[in-house]
């Protein structure tokens, strides 16, 4: 067995510690060693992950590089790990974006500096993303997911933005509170089976968890809480625009590309698996409270005139086209939560990154006041401009694919689930489509165009930095490649997303009547 | 034509080339461009031969088709193609893309000359053409729409390619947002299509169809849906209020994109699609209405507009509308044809504009005048372009809108009352263009100048612009000639929709002859003789003249009722629902916890547990202070309390349980 296999995953979520602990044995002041470290370790888990992304089988639905040991034997909890089509993506994703940050920090570190407590904490946060995405066991996916929560909390409040306490305790409590109802919901799901297991895989089996339908939608829902709260889902969403408003670049990107898919994650992972028929009822429910993020979000960009908080109200649309792939139950939907989701980690991470530096520049975000930008920074402005286009949706770059599948499933969503409902939430999200490129489309025209505000004119700025290209870049470069060849993202989730539609048939009394699932491959062809 | 693919290809090859190189190279990127063009013209001169060749050869010919696996998705891997298909349609579009792009870059040389971003206007030339080339090579409608939103983004891109100004960049959103609101209907149209054949592929759908497999409910749906994009795309009513606008990107890009190619995409979807149009009555007759209605309205306005931009882009509109009704009655050879002369007469009525706003700086008719011996080159093609408009014989445009209007008499004459209408709508209009074509010549280039002759001196434009006037202007003559009425009609073997051809019908011809005489007559009547004087503020008609000249009030109908409501009101009031309800009651609950941990702390900790203890009050008054702000303390007590209450739960579950 190839140490790959055994290792891979293992070391990629457990090197950036590994890295912190190296950090915390250097000095303070040896700030180039401590930047090279992290930076070494970040590289070193994106490497052992894109080796795992490289021995993955993607004809395989079911779960690789699984490791089952033995953790808390008085619980039964087991450190149970692995990847499938559905995780690797993020998994990858989580690595990428990381080590992309670091590149970036080289040169840019917020007040009040200390990249050794700063570097360290982003290492730590790396660790809980990356494991909640290979989490097959749901303590360990608690502690993971608590796990984010810290660093997050300090990157937050002490290098952020003038209201950063405000908005580091809202973003802790207020994720917590949704913690608790998902750890109730762990619990629950921990006494309902027998044998008493956290062993997500297990639970999904026949016969181990059997559960009154009252008691399993109140789980789904304490669950679904916790998870909704994450994504954001609508009305949820409060903390995200002060987090992200108040946290530094760096926090915003890794806020925003990661940390919001471990939500939607967690649905695709937890509770649509193990409780597919609450799934089912609650879907339209979910798909409701999506589409009006869709609109809501759109609106409350277009309300905005600060730059950072207008990218972070775009991400309650967009995860709200994630939420409504999945809500519809059918596997061209979950295709399309999970392109969505790296779309979006992408596309958004990227305009983090650019309110980031152009705050840097201009010491303002404000929309009205960086007219003409163009004229200044043609290069900073172009980039805006193409990842504005991409996020709005244009076919031919990434955030077209996640949009499009997300709205085609709603078309025709799973059996059982109401085809009015869901057709009108298309309709509604196709509306949204057009509300997101009004709010993009006039952001760049009074942030890029127009003339130079008198203000500007005497001041020289520099343009888009050698570091800066160095961690744009590779990520710009994906925005097209995924836009132009989807199926580097389609093939891993397509047979995963296609296994869990089955999991929702076979676990459901429910689905023994009516037309099979999506009955396009059923159409001669 | 097995490597035709390559066609669309090599423009965007040369986006990247220029969009990275081309400031470093000698003539700016734009030789990349032309280059790339150059070839792919050549390559679909190539392809089209072949294609008229194999349908000459083999009566079974239906198009040559190939394509590899893009993705897969769904239960069964569904693979979705991305490929190529060729027919007479795509090959006749191929030129019409391939031929106007390189005329257009060639005068852009010149027309652009000295603009502060030409590399990177030429790098967007390249990627429309790309885009454009992919979108009527497209096998699939998945395919076609990517292409179809290409096209969108670099026409936003080119309006506003002056951003300067507000005016224009404001132009460029609302045509693209315009456009996009069309673009959700046609998105829907494809999914239906998709859901109801089981394919993205277009001939698979066209099959499904004439098979009978797709319940007329779902067709008509559909067919209304593609619509949507057409209407957008191709500005019809009501959606057409962008195309005027977009005048303000530079002339040669209302030639290319709003004149020759991106705007007939609309016509070319539903050409394309029209099996399914077909197989819908209720769908066909839908864009026959529209058409009609579009055609007349929009040729109206072209009456009283100054701006010489604006009278042809209400001109395009109106003869795309042409085009519309024309598949609406089943005219489908006449509407391609059309599409096929319109794009030179009217590309070359855009660039002559161009020239003769490069002469004058100005857009308006008004200060323009007697630039017939100051620029005879520009005006003698101009003139023969403008008489191809008002579709004069023997030029262009007299043979394809005669085939149309020919198609909207058969279709009456077969007992449908649409087709009367239409073929009414289109005399009106063939009436009201050559009347408008009568003025639009009149005050540019006959009468006395109007121009400021102290800083004006208007001169002939370089080579690099003439050329290309030139080759237009013989394709406007010369271009009908290949759909003579009747036998000779070579263009109706190439590209047609079933097998019967309306025969010549000299009746037919000499109506539509005499429309555009008519109104010519008039037109010239009014605006180069002076014959007929009146000032129409003072006729009962003035209302009429309002009515046009604020462009029906729709510009304002939108922006009152649709747009600012939405970009102001109603996102304030999102924003404000966001901050002072939904935030609020999140900030409401996290103090109502605190207030409960304080009254926790001082009514139930401190009197009863710790109240014995002296000086606890002075004690209680800084943790109550301290409480009450937001700070780090608070939070690992509120954890703790929060995990001291899932500990409780959990209890009591057990408990239950037992």
């Amino acid at each position: 067995m190839n140490w790959v296999d055994r290792w891979g995953v293992t070391l990629t979520v457990f090197l950036p510690t590994l890295g912190v602990a190296l950090m915390m044995l250097t000095p303070r002041a040896k700030d180039g060693l401590i930047k090279g470290l992290a930076l070494l370790a970040s590289a070193a888990a994106l490497l052992t992950s894109l080796l795992v992304m490289a021995r993955f089988d993607s004809s395989d639905p079911g779960m690789q590089f699984e490791v089952n040991v033995r953790w808390i034997p008085s619980i039964g909890a087991n450190y149970h790990i692995g990847l499938d089509g559905i995780a690797l993506p993020l998994f990858v994703l989580s690595a990428f974006m990381t080590f992309l940050c670091m590149v970036y920090s080289l040169w840019h570190l917020p007040e009040p500096y200390n990249p050794k407590a700063f570097l360290a904490l982003c290492l730590l946060l790396e660790t809980g993303m990356t494991g909640t995405f290979v989490a097959l066991d749901l303590v360990l996916f608690f502690v993971f997911w608590e796990m984010v929560l810290v660093p997050m909390y300090f990157i937050i409040g002490l290098w952020g933005g003038p209201r950063r306490q405000y908005a580091a305790i809202k973003f802790f409590l207020y994720t917590l509170f949704g913690s608790v109802f998902m750890l109730l919901g762990f619990l629950a799901l921990y006494f309902q089976s027998t044998p008493h297991t956290f062993d997500i895989l297990a639970l999904q089996r026949d016969g181990v968890l059997d559960v009154p339908v009252g008691i399993a939608n109140l789980i789904f829902l304490g669950m679904g809480l916790g998870f909704a709260i994450k994504v954001p889902m609508w009305p949820f969403h409060t903390w995200l625009p002060d987090a992200h408003t108040e946290a530094p670049t760096v926090g915003s990107v890794l806020l925003a590309a990661v940390m919001l898919k471990m939500g939607t994650y967690g649905f695709l992972r937890i509770s649509i698996p193990i409780l597919p028929g609450p799934a089912r009822t609650f879907a339209p429910l979910i798909g409701v409270l999506a589409a009006i993020a869709i609109i809501y979000g759109a609106l409350n960009c277009l309300a905005q005139s600060d730059l950072k908080r207008l990218v972070a109200f775009s991400s309650v649309g967009h995860m709200g086209f994630v939420m409504l792939g999945i809500a519809t139950m059918t596997a061209s939907g979950f295709n399309a939560a999970v392109f969505g989701m790296v779309a979006h980690g992408i596309i958004t991470g990227m305009l983090f990154f650019l309110a980031g530096s152009i705050h840097e520049r201009y010491h303002t975000r404000e929309i009205p006041e960086l007219s003409g930008m163009s004229h200044q920074l043609p290069r900073m402005a172009g980039i805006l401009a193409f990842c504005a286009i991409a996020s709005l949706g244009l076919p031919g770059l990434a955030g077209f694919w996640g949009e499009v599948m997300a709205l085609l499933s709603s078309y025709r969503p799973a059996p059982g689930l109401s085809t009015t409902i869901f057709r009108t939430l298309m309709v509604v999200g196709g509306i949204g489509t057009v509300l997101t490129a009004g709010y993009f489309l006039w952001m760049l025209q009074r942030v890029n165009m127009g003339r130079l505000s008198e203000k500007w004119k005497e001041k020289k700025l520099a343009d888009v930095q050698p570091l800066e290209f160095a961690s744009w870049i590779p990520l710009l470069l994906l925005v097209v490649l995924l836009g132009v060849y989807p199926r580097l993202v389609f093939d891993a989730t397509n047979p995963a997303s296609v296994r869990l539609t089955e999991a929702l048939t076979a676990g459901s009394e429910t689905a023994t009547a009516g037309p099979p699932q999506v009955s396009i491959d059923l159409i001669g062809r | 034509m097995a490597n035709s693919w390559i066609i669309p290809v090599l423009p965007f090859v040369s986006f990247a080339l220029i969009i990275f190189f081309g400031k470093r190279l000698r003539g700016k990127g734009a030789e990349v461009g032309i280059v790339a063009i150059a070839v792919s013209l050549v390559l679909s001169i190539l392809v089209f031969f072949d294609t008229i060749r194999r349908i000459a050869a083999e009566p079974e010919f239906h198009g040559y088709e190939r394509s590899v696996e893009w993705f897969r998705f769904g239960p069964g891997g569904f693979a979705v193609e991305l490929g190529i298909k060729v027919d007479g349609l795509t090959a006749v579009m191929l030129l019409i893309v391939c031929a106007v792009s390189l005329l257009v870059h060639i005068y852009s040389t010149g027309y652009m000359k000295g603009d502060v971003r030409y590399t990177f206007y030429f790098a967007v030339l390249s990627l429309f053409t790309g885009s454009m080339l992919n979108l009527v090579m497209a096998n699939n409608l998945l395919q076609l729409l990517v292409g179809w939103e290409g096209v969108g983004i670099c026409s936003y891109l080119l309006i506003g390619h002056w951003w300067e100004e507000k005016a224009n960049s404001d132009a460029a959103i609302k045509a693209f947002l315009t456009t996009r609101l069309g673009d959700v209907g046609f998105m829907f149209g494809i999914f239906v299509l998709f859901f109801a054949a089981g394919t993205f592929n277009i001939d698979d759908i066209s099959g499904a169809v004439a098979a009978g497999a797709i319940p007329t409910g779902i067709l008509t749906l559909g067919a209304v849906l593609l619509f949507c994009g057409a209407i957008g795309k191709s500005a019809q009513v009501p959606l057409h209020v962008w195309l005027p606008d977009a005048m303000a990107g530079p002339s040669p890009v209302s030639a290319l994109i709003h004149a020759a190619t991106m705007v007939v995409a609309g016509v070319y979807l539903v050409a394309r699609m029209f099996e399914v149009f077909h197989a819908s009555p209720v769908a066909l007759s839908e864009v026959a209405i529209i058409g009609a209605i579009t055609m007349v309205i929009a040729a109206l306005l072209a009456l009283v507009q100054d701006d010489i931009k604006r009278v042809l882009a209400y001109s395009t509109i109106s003869q795309l509308a042409y085009m519309v009704a024309g598949l609406g009655v089943s005219a489908y050879t006449g509407a391609v044809f059309h599409i096929w002369t319109h794009a030179w007469f009217k590309a070359l009525l855009f660039l002559g504009a161009g020239s003769v706003i490069h002469a004058v700086h100005s857009n308006n008719m008004s200060s323009m005048g007697g630039l017939r011996d100051k620029m005879p080159v520009t005006s003698a093609t101009f003139i023969v372009g403008g008489l191809a408009l008002a579709a004069f014989p023997p030029l262009a445009g007299f043979f394809s809108k005669d085939e149309l209007v020919l198609g909207a008499y058969e279709s009456g004459r077969h007992g449908s009352v649409l087709g009367w209408f239409v073929f009414l709508a289109m005399l009106v209009t063939a009436f009201l263009t050559a009347c408008y074509v009568a003025r639009m010549l009149a005050l540019t280039f006959f009468g006395e100048a109007k121009y400021d002759s102290e800083h004006v001196h208007p001169h002939e434009s370089p080579r690099s612009m003439t050329v290309p006037l030139v080759v237009l202007a013989v394709l406007s003559v010369a271009g009908g000639w290949i759909g003579l009425p009747g036998e000779a009609n070579l263009f109706g073997k190439w590209v047609h929709f079933g097998e019967e051809h309306p025969a010549f019908n000299p009746l037919v011809m000499l109506a539509s002859i005499a429309a555009a005489v008519g109104g010519f007559g008039v037109g010239w009547a009014i605006f180069r003789l002076g014959k007929v004087k009146f000032d129409i503020l003072k006729t009962p008609f003035a209302w009429v003249y309002r009515l046009l000249q604020n462009k029906y009030y729709l510009d304002d109908i939108y922006m009152g009722l649709i747009v600012r409501p939405i970009r102001d009101q109603l996102a304030a009031f999102a924003n404000w629902s966001n901050q002072r309800i939904l935030d609020r009651t999140v900030d409401a609950a996290g103090i109502a916890t605190l207030a409960m941990g304080n009254v926790a702390y001082r009514g139930v900790d401190q009197p009863l547990i710790d109240g014995a203890v002296n000086g606890v009050a002075r004690l209680m008054g800084l943790a109550g202070a301290k409480l009450r702000f937001w700070q780090t303390g608070s939070v690992q007590r509120y954890a703790v309390a929060l995990f001291i209450g899932v500990a409780g739960f959990v209890g009591a579950f057990v408990i239950a349980r037992l």
